[in-house]
Order: C-alpha cells, then structure tokens, then sequence
C-alpha cells in the first residue's frame, strides 16, 4: 500500500492499462506534453510515448468522434474531456453514436471507449467548471456511467472502465483530487490521513455495478455517489442517527441489491446529489426504489440536490448539498 | 439608452439557388473545365499548395466528345471499365427496383444514388480491399465493388428477419464488418471525423489501411466536417475526406452552404491538398482516389475531395424537388449521366456496343428481381415476420444488464 491522492491512483490505473495493452492510447486537451490540467496523465507520455499519450486540438465533438474511430478499429482509447461542463460538444458523438455502434450495426461493430472527465463543484468554478451532468447520460442506452469518490475506488474503477468493452462515462469529482471534501471549505484535509488514501501501487479492480457501504446503520438508507459520499459522512455524524450510507459507484447500471436489501432493512432513504433536482439520477433511484420497497418505506424518500438553478460562483456552498441540509433531511425520515 | 447608430446598407446576405420551379435550368452546356487542364502531381512529393489550381478547378478524364484525355487518364484496363460500368448500371437497377419496393408499402423508406453512381463505386474501385469505407447516404454503392449480396442488401431495407442489424435501422443505413462497410448515421456528418480515429488506429498499428469517407455539400456545414479536417490535417492520419457537392442538401441549396468558392478550396487551409474532381466522370474518379490512396499509403496523410456532381433524384423516398427545382436541372447538367458517359467512352473505345449493354442491362435486372424475391421469403415490412422482439434489447450492452433484463420481461417476449 502507498498513500495516494485521487490523482495519483487515476494515473496509477492508466499507467498499468498502458502496460497492460497495447491498444490504450490516451488523449484529450492538455494529456500529453503537459500531463493534464489536474496532473492525471502526468508524465505518461513521458513513459509511454507521444503515440499512445497525446494532446489532441481542443475539439470535444472530435475528441470524441476520433475516439470512436479508433475503438471500432481495434484500440482502446481513453480519451480526457477537461471538465464534465465541456462534454456537450461531444454529446452528438456519445449519445448517437458511440453508445448507440453496438446496437445499430447489430453487434458487428463496438466502440470501447472510456471518457474521463471532472465534475462536480466546491472549486469556486463557477457554472461552467462545476456541473455534474451524469443524469445526461445515465438516460441513453449503451453507456455505463461510473462515478468515483476517493483514491482506492477510483483506481479500481478506472481500471474496470476501461476493460470494459461497453462505452463508459467515467466521472472524477474534482474537489476530492488531493484530499476528501466534508462540506466544510476552511477544512482542508488530504487524502493521507484516510484509509482510502491506501492504495496498492500493483493492478487491481472494482467491479462495474457494485455500490460500497461505506457504513453499516439500521434507521435510514443514504445513497449519494462522488464529493457527496463525504459530506453525507459529515452529515450523518452530526445527525447522530445510525445510517448506512451507500456509495454507489456505478450509476449504470446501479447495484440493485446493495440498495434495495438496505433500504427494506432500513424502511427510509435519503438520496443526495450535487446535481439539480428535476430529472436527476436522485429521481430515477427515488422512483425505482418505491416500486421495489414500498412495503417497507417508513417514511417518504427525500432528495437532498444541488437547486434547478444554473451552478453559482461565489455562493456555491449554499448551492452545494451541506451537511447540515442532508442531517434535517435524515432526521426527518425518522419523524414518520 | 443612447440611441444606436443605424447602417444604410442591406442586412445579411441571404443566398438563393440558381433555378426554381417554372425556371428553365441553364448551367452552360458544357464544362469550362477541360481534361488536360489540370497536372497531376507528384502523389508523394505534393503538399497542399502544389493543389491550389486542382482545388479551384475541376478534375476531368472524359472530355465532351467521349475521349479520355490528359494526365488524369488512369488507363484502366477494359475488364475494370466494364466492371466500373456494370457495378454502376447495378446500383441504379437496384434503387429502381428498392424506390418500386418502397411504393408498394415493402420498405418504409428509400433513398436512390441515381446520377451519383460513380462517386462510391470508381472510388471503392481504386481502393484496396482492406481499407475502410465510412459513408454517407449515397454510397451504397461501395458494397457491390466489396461484393455484398444483394439479397442480404435488401434483407437489410426491408429489415425483415434476415436483416443483419435485425430490424434495428431504417433502410439504407447498412451495416457490413466484412467489407468494412461502417453504418451510415442519419445526424449526418458524425463520420467524417469518426474516419479520421479509424485511420489513426490503423497508423498506430502500422497498417497499410486508408479510411475513406463522404460527407454532403450541406453536411460540410456541420462542426464534424471541420474537426475531421483539422484533426487530419493535425495527425496527417491516412484517410480521404470527401465532400460530395450534388448542389442539394434536401431542399437547401449549395449556394445557402456556404460562402466560399469551392468546397475543395477549404482543405487548402488545413494544409491538406485538396482536389475538385468531376463527379460523373468515373476515370477521373478512379484516378483521384488511387492519387489519395498513394499519397496515404506513402505516410503522407490525408487528402480532402470535392466530387462536384447532382443529385438527380430526390433526397428520399419522402421528398419531391418539384417543390424546390426545376425538373430540367438534371438533363442539362454539363457533368451528364455518369453511367451514360462511361458507357459512351467504352463504345468509343470499341470495347463496348448497344447490344451487350442491353443485354447486362436485362442481365442485373433478371438478378436484382431474383435478389428481391429471395429477400422476401425472409418476410417484408407489410406482412412480416420480423426479427424477434428480444432483438430490441440485445447488443445494448456486451452483457444484457439487470434493468435491461428486468425490462424484457416486463415485455415478455
């Protein structure tokens, strides 16, 4: 085991993918020479050379389209889009193309394709550096949508992304690159007093479609995936009732066991994310969740999101689901 | 506020076709352009600024009077000619045939090649076999040079329980890995640079591929049109980017396209020698294409194309260009009819007569009639059967996931 940020274990994973296979080529904005505007890439054009690991002209709808191309001519690419806010370019290529090849061509031609990209807020990004945009592509058929949350399952996760002969949407939560995010911005901590900050340094991976519990509890359900998965920790904390609080992971397709078995066990569930509430993923998991558990519901499932408002600057913590907000959401399920 | 300060000159320029309906169409009988007019470059020492005439002119072989003539002349041998011609007459026998299909209720929709014929078929011709075919709309084609059965062809418009990509596209968008034939994507425009990526794959893997790939006049106004031609021209990748100008994109006009010249002159830009080639003139098609392929199978990267032509037919079973053009434009293109002007230069040249032209004529349509019935046995739009409905939820995935699953048996088929 080596301390690592999230960082460090996303190039760790795509370091033994290059060595792994041959057909893993590596680009996107800033990748190559530079090793990305977060470091991901870093020094693995270095390693690998600049045919395998290279900046590509800042197009997001070529990235994505040249992507394509190549996997449906044998490699594997992993292409970076610099931030999840600059996918929409590329949305044509991914949501009509890329994960529509298998279907269309009737199995004769695939793309395995994994797009990494940083989302999510607490950067002072304002609206165009802070969107989570996984509901816009957890609704087209063909796309696995993956949502990492600390070092350990982002290695483990990209690497099964990546394996994964199916196109993938692989999100990284920016605010949690160097160190876990607990809904406090004056608390800073890193990811080397944590034990997901341990990762091994040789290859491994999670597989696709699991959720972690990231704590056993009895009285209520919460579900959150990315930064989200710490500040419901903070929150759970401070609400001093006994949760079980799921990562989630994959978002497609979800861990159905993981989340139904707990929420019957628990009879109530909170859902938080830091995207806007109407048709967010939240929605998808509320509405799945009744129609497999209401016998056991206890009280009403509740959204804790980010507002039907673009992302703001300056006052994004109170855009931001906050610990305190998810607590009085927790409390409330045990009212009924 | 302050008041804004106003102009005197008209507002933004709004472009118009040349002819409507009750216009009598009048390109000019003939071709200002003549063979001979253009060189042909090195393939392996040209760089895009040797192209700047090739770009702004016109690429002929075939002249007026049925000759082939000038550098371009690719000296094909009489069995290719012949060959070209048939795969050609086949192409517009077979969309016959599928329009007819069409009108009796046996295919949902249909879209004809029909005077664009030789675009897909003399430049899949000067292609080698393995390399890859991207196209668009109009280039069926390419799959009879592959050597696709047309019963599998027909299988796939009808989309009946033989079809290939069982049921799940609209007709005409085949699919074919054996002949390396990618599926035409209806937003179109999205393979252009798709194209790019599949040549860079087969760079990478020191390959001697070439990706080929054909986008419309109107297309060319889309972003994937200049990421393709800037990705290429960035990775000098081997591929070939064809603009097909046929002058309509449905109802619009190549003069609403764009505002430039030619579409050829927009790769010089990117650094990529660029040609306009005459589109109805098969051996000048060839030639272009096997110069592209050269230059890509040298390491030289890509080569961007404008194929000027006309789309003779309608854009689809669902348009009618009465509505929008003339019906004299066709007959009175200076480019003509590229099966007819094939045909003539292979009489000229006496390797050709009336007699067996009509005879391969009745030949194809004796096959393509005997295709069609066998196709029909697999079931037809109107009566069926159809592939199974399970179809709609396989291959979503590499493995059918739990939603996915759960969902089909909610169907319960």
């Amino acid at each position: 085991m080596t301390k690592m940020n999230m960082i460090a274990a996303l190039n760790s994973a795509l370091e033994h993918q290059l060595i792994k296979d041959e057909n893993v080529v590596i680009f996107g904005e800033d990748v190559g020479y530079f090793g990305g505007v977060f470091r991901v890439t870093a020094k693995l054009q270095e390693k690998f050379g600049p045919h395998r690991v290279f900046d590509s002209p800042l197009a997001e709808g070529g990235i994505a389209a040249i992507a394509m191309g190549m996997g449906l001519n044998g490699l594997r690419p992993v292409a970076e889009i610099q931030f999840a806010d600059y996918i929409f370019p590329a949305y044509d290529q991914i949501v009509n193309e890329i994960a529509k090849l298998r279907h269309r061509s009737g199995g004769e031609f695939t793309a395995p394709v994994t797009f990494r990209t940083p989302a999510g807020g607490g950067i002072k990004g304002g609206h165009h550096h802070s969107q989570s945009p996984e509901a816009q592509f957890t609704h087209t058929p063909g796309l696995k949508v993956v949502y990492c949350s600390n070092p350990y399952n982002a290695k483990g996760l990209l690497t099964s992304a990546i394996e994964c002969n199916d196109p993938v949407i692989f999100f990284e939560p920016k605010r949690c690159y160097r160190g876990p995010f607990y809904g406090d911005p004056h608390n800073v901590p890193t990811w080397n007093d944590h034990p997901d900050g341990e990762v091994p340094e040789e290859y491994y991976s999670i597989p696709l479609e699991q959720a972690r519990i990231v704590e056993e509890g009895s009285a209520c359900t919460v579900i959150a995936w990315g930064t989200m998965v710490h500040v419901c920790e903070q929150a759970i904390k401070d609400s001093g009732i006994d949760c079980e609080l799921i990562d989630l992971q994959t978002l497609v397709p979800w861990d159905r066991d993981a989340v139904v078995n707990s929420v019957k066990k628990t009879g109530r569930c909170v859902i938080v994310h830091e995207a806007p509430k109407t048709s967010g993923f939240g929605a998808e998991m509320s509405a799945s969740i009744q129609e497999r558990c209401f016998y056991h519901l206890e009280s009403p499932i509740i959204r804790v999101t980010g507002w039907d408002t673009p992302f703001p600057h300056t006052t994004e913590w109170d855009y931001l689901p906050s610990p305190e907000r998810i607590a009085e959401a927790i409390k409330k399920t045990q009212e009924e | 506020m302050t008041e804004r300060k106003t102009v005197s000159t008209a507002p933004y320029i709004i472009g118009t076709a040349p002819f409507r309906p009750g216009d009598e169409a009048n390109f000019g009988d003939k071709f200002q352009e003549k063979p001979g007019d253009l060189n042909r470059p090195d393939p392996v020492k040209c760089e895009a600024k040797d192209t700047i005439l090739h770009a702004a002119g016109l690429v002929r072989v075939l002249d007026d009077d049925n000759k082939a003539k000038g550098e371009w002349d690719p000296k094909l041998d009489a069995e290719t000619m012949i060959q070209g011609l048939e795969y050609m007459m086949r192409l517009r026998i077979f969309d016959d045939r599928m329009i007819k299909m069409q009108r009796t209720g046996k295919l949902s929709f249909y879209m004809r090649s029909f005077g664009e014929e030789a675009v897909a078929i003399a430049q899949t011709m000067a292609l080698e076999k393995d390399d890859w075919i991207f196209p668009s709309y109009r280039q069926p084609g390419a799959q009879f040079v592959r050597g696709r059965d047309m019963v599998s062809m027909i299988c796939h418009c009808i989309g009946n329980t033989e079809d290939n990509v069982k049921g799940r596209q609209m007709p005409v968008h085949y699919t074919w890995k054996e002949g390396r034939f990618i599926s035409i994507s209806s937003p179109v425009g999205t393979q252009f640079s798709q194209a790019v990526g599949v040549a860079m794959a087969s760079a990478y893997k020191g390959l001697d591929e070439v990706c080929i790939s054909w986008l419309g006049d109107g297309t060319s106004a889309q972003g994937d049109y200049h990421y393709a031609l800037n990705f290429a021209s960035t990775f000098k990748p081997p591929v070939i980017l064809n603009v097909v100008n046929n002058q309509w994109a449905i109802s619009t006009h190549k003069n609403l396209a764009t505002g430039g010249r030619t579409f050829a002159e927009r790769g010089l830009a990117y650094d990529i020698p660029s040609i306009r080639v005459d589109g109805n003139d098969f051996l000048a098609l060839y030639s272009v294409t096997k110069w592209a392929r050269e230059r890509a199978g040298a390491g030289l990267g890509p080569t961007h194309i404008e194929v000027y032509t006309y789309r003779a037919g309608a854009h689809s079973s669902s348009d009618d260009p009465s509505a929008y053009r003339p019906d004299n434009e066709f007959e009175c293109w200076p480019g003509g009819d590229p099966v007819d002007r094939l045909k003539l230069y292979l009489i000229e040249s006496k390797i050709w007569d009336e007699e067996k032209h009509s005879q391969l004529e009745k030949k194809i349509d004796d096959e393509v009639m005997t295709a069609y019935k066998e196709a029909c046995e697999f079931g037809d739009l109107a009566s069926g059967p159809y592939p199974p409905a399970s179809t709609i939820f396989t291959e979503v995935y590499e493995t059918v996931p739990w939603h996915v699953q759960e969902q089909r048996e909610e169907l319960g088929k």
